[in-house]
């Protein structure tokens, strides 16, 4: 270990600590640097979660279950937007939709909290702090993974066959996880100076799964609305995102490539912005947390 | 610069903004309703205070290197700095080869994991592979001695058997150069022993080190060289045998600095001026302290006033509580008191004195204010300090008001320790 570490004599510092300026660039190469405290952040935050909950995993399901079950009711029956005959049951299109929705939500929730959570970490150690709101994303994708399996079984028991649009599931959930993170980062960086963000957030979020296509499908919306507001429909991306992805899964709603291109464009912009203002606050983190 | 340097530190300077005169918000709500009730509250005033002042030195490959001062010195937040917690405010600091930084054992550890998913976290959170965790791994083990209780959560484990663990991960980094706070000062005598030698390993193993620490013991045994800051900035760099004595000869007095006020604890009341007449003592000496109090609000409720003495291990053993006299202060705007204490007969070793004013809750939380070294009369051996008992006991002393305007003059402490 000796001659090794002789060998590694360098002339020029491998690591130079002075006062960043301005807007720092997002170093990918420092991230990468640390994967394996990306990958170990990641698994404990999936085995917390499945660890020392009676239930388990079976919590993952049973939350989309029910809240499909009441929007089934709430919107299906009550509002009587289920049409009679329809091959798919409302059930399945508000389960779709919630699957969607928690992409978008759990990501947004964990990253926020991400760093007043772990300031512990963040004051005591340094790693690039982006490592902590994207190690949250996995267990995002382990929770759809695990949402998912119950989807399967819904769609056989309703003999539904998906389309080809199926391959571009994986796009639209790309987007929604830009979008989520975009937000989730900004907030992030927000709540560690103002902690009203944590509670305002949860509030917006609520807002949002009502003013999102979740418990109903954007045509439900669009021929209740007088035509010259429906473009008021898009301004939310996450409309055309949560539409796109239960129309890449049962081939039902109203799908405009300008619309998807609009979100998608809104998504990276909102993306950029986020990782932006997270680099920007990141450097006063461990003196104001 | 030669080739042989592991750490460069070349003007570095940290800075810190303190606002005064406002009460702190920590949302916008808050914020808001404030500036409602209070239109005409004078804009808060805001100080600079330099944390780190232009500090400057070279270590070398190799070399353990100490670094002390009192608190407020800036050790900690030089330590922050080498460590990338916190960037400073100019000036730069080259490290050449990687660092690990051991600020606090046990960071990121998380109560629910096992101890072995423990290793693999707080490995990775130190900046090590995984692969090089699956290779140190029966060595960290061993080195802690907790090969039993691998598969139990952290949170069952003893406190003794947690900082083993948390420390032999650390130790088993391989950074070439390893910055350690204070770590020492945990678990018992023999897991003491373990880590200093490791650490001279760590040392003779070519790695540089730097070591921040309030036992002079540790620094003597460990350290080549020492630095000592004064104040932000650096005082001394050279010979360990010449750091500590201006170390020990240094601030007579505990000057409280605008970073005071940025202390726990409500504010409405807070300690002004806290200030331990000698610093070195022995176990039949009276211990004089004049504190001022001062009240920040109008209407600061009656408080009373805490002041422990914890020993080197953190067990209180002296605690001098106003109440215990039957005391509480009323919020004047500045008040000075003198507390005596009679014959502390507190074993040889160093303490800590820590502050509190109290009404309902704290109003300030003023740890650290002060250190004292207890000095053996009887020729004891070194590392007995653990020895004292850990339950705190109440020793005689009086609390006595002082005249607002004289300053501390001799004449007075012979009149009122009579």
């Amino acid at each position: 270990m000796l001659a090794e570490e002789s060998t590694r004599q360098r002339v020029k510092p491998l690591i130079v600590i002075k006062a960043s300026s301005g807007w720092a660039s997002v170093n990918l190469a420092e991230i990468w640097q640390f994967r394996d405290l990306l990958v170990t952040l990641a698994a404990r935050d999936v085995k917390l979660r499945y660890r020392q909950t009676a239930l388990g995993a079976i919590w993952v399901v049973l939350q989309p279950l029910m809240a499909a079950g009441i929007f089934a009711f709430v919107f299906g029956r009550v509002a009587n937007l289920a049409k009679p005959g329809d091959p798919i049951p409302y059930f399945v299109l508000s389960y779709v939709g919630l699957l969607g929705w928690n992409i978008f939500a759990s990501t947004l929730g964990k990253i926020s909290g991400s760093l007043i959570g772990n300031a512990g970490l963040v004051s005591k150690v340094y790693f690039p702090r982006l490592i902590l709101p994207l190690s949250t994303v996995c267990s995002t994708l382990v929770d759809f993974g695990v949402a998912s399996i119950l989807l399967v079984l819904l769609m056989i028991a309703n003999h539904i066959v998906p389309g080809p649009g199926l391959l571009l599931l994986p796009v639209f959930m790309v987007l929604l996880l830009m979008l989520s993170i975009g937000v989730g980062l900004a907030a992030a960086a927000l709540t560690v100076t103002y902690r009203d963000v944590q509670y305002v957030l949860p509030v917006l979020t609520n807002l949002l799964l009502y003013a999102s296509p979740v418990a109903y499908t954007i045509a439900d919306v669009l021929h209740r609305i007088p035509a010259h507001l429906h473009w008021a429909v898009y301004l939310n991306p996450l409309a055309s995102l949560i539409e796109g992805f239960r129309w890449s899964i049962l081939g039902r709603g109203a799908i405009h490539p300008a619309e998807i291109l609009g979100a998608a464009l809104a998504s990276a912009v909102v993306f950029a912005w986020g990782a932006l203002s997270f680099k920007k606050m990141e450097r006063r983190f461990a003196d104001v947390i | 610069m030669g080739d042989n340097t592991a750490v460069s530190i070349e003007n570095v300077s940290k800075s810190y903004r303190i606002v005064h005169n406002v009460v702190q918000h920590s949302t916008l709500a808050e914020q808001f309703v404030h500036k409602l009730t209070h239109p005409r509250a004078a804009r808060p005033e805001s100080e600079t205070f330099w944390a780190v002042r232009d500090i400057s030195f070279e270590v070398g490959r190799g070399e353990v290197v100490g670094i002390i001062g009192r608190n407020g010195a800036g050790k900690s937040t030089l330590l922050k700095l080498l460590s990338r917690i916190t960037e400073p405010t100019s000036g730069q600091i080259s490290l050449y080869g990687r660092l690990g930084s051991l600020l606090e054992v046990g960071t990121g550890f998380h109560p629910e994991l096992t101890g072995k998913e423990n290793i693999y976290l707080n490995g990775a959170i130190l900046g090590m592979r995984r692969r090089e965790i699956d290779a140190q791994l029966e060595a960290i083990v061993e080195f802690a001695g907790v090969s039993q209780f691998l598969d139990t959560p952290v949170k069952r484990y003893s406190s003794g058997m947690y900082v083993r663990l948390a420390f032999a991960v650390a130790a088993h980094l391989n950074p070439e150069i390893l910055v350690i706070d204070e770590v020492l000062a945990v678990g018992d005598m023999e897991f003491q022993k373990k880590c200093l030698g490791k650490m001279k390993d760590v040392a003779s193993g070519g790695r540089t080190v730097l070591f921040v620490s309030h036992q002079m013991q540790a620094i003597q045994a460990l350290c080549q060289k020492a630095v000592f800051l004064k104040a932000g900035r650096l005082d001394f760099y050279g010979d360990v045998p010449t750091a500590i004595r201006k170390y020990m000869a240094s601030g007579q007095n505990s000057v409280i600095t605008a970073n005071d006020m940025r202390r726990p604890g409500t504010g409405e009341v807070r300690f002004s001026k806290f200030d331990l007449n000698k610093r070195t003592y022995n176990s039949l000496d009276d211990i004089t302290l004049d504190i001022e109090v001062a009240a920040l609000t109008e209407h600061a409720p009656n408080y009373f006033i805490s002041i422990e003495v914890h020993n080197a291990m953190g067990a209180p053993v002296l605690h001098l509580d106003s109440r215990l006299l039957n005391q509480e202060y009323e919020a004047i705007p500045r008040r000075r008191l003198r507390y005596t204490v009679r014959q502390t007969r507190l074993a040889q070793g160093d303490y800590r004195v820590h502050a509190y004013l109290c009404a309902a809750g704290v109003m300030d939380k003023f740890e650290d204010a002060a250190e004292l070294t207890v000095e053996p009369i009887l020729p004891y051996p070194a590392w007995r300090s653990d020895c004292v008992s850990s339950a705190a006991y109440y020793p005689e002393f009086d609390i006595t008001d002082l005249p607002l305007e004289a300053e501390a003059g001799d004449e007075l402490i012979d009149t009122i320790a009579s």
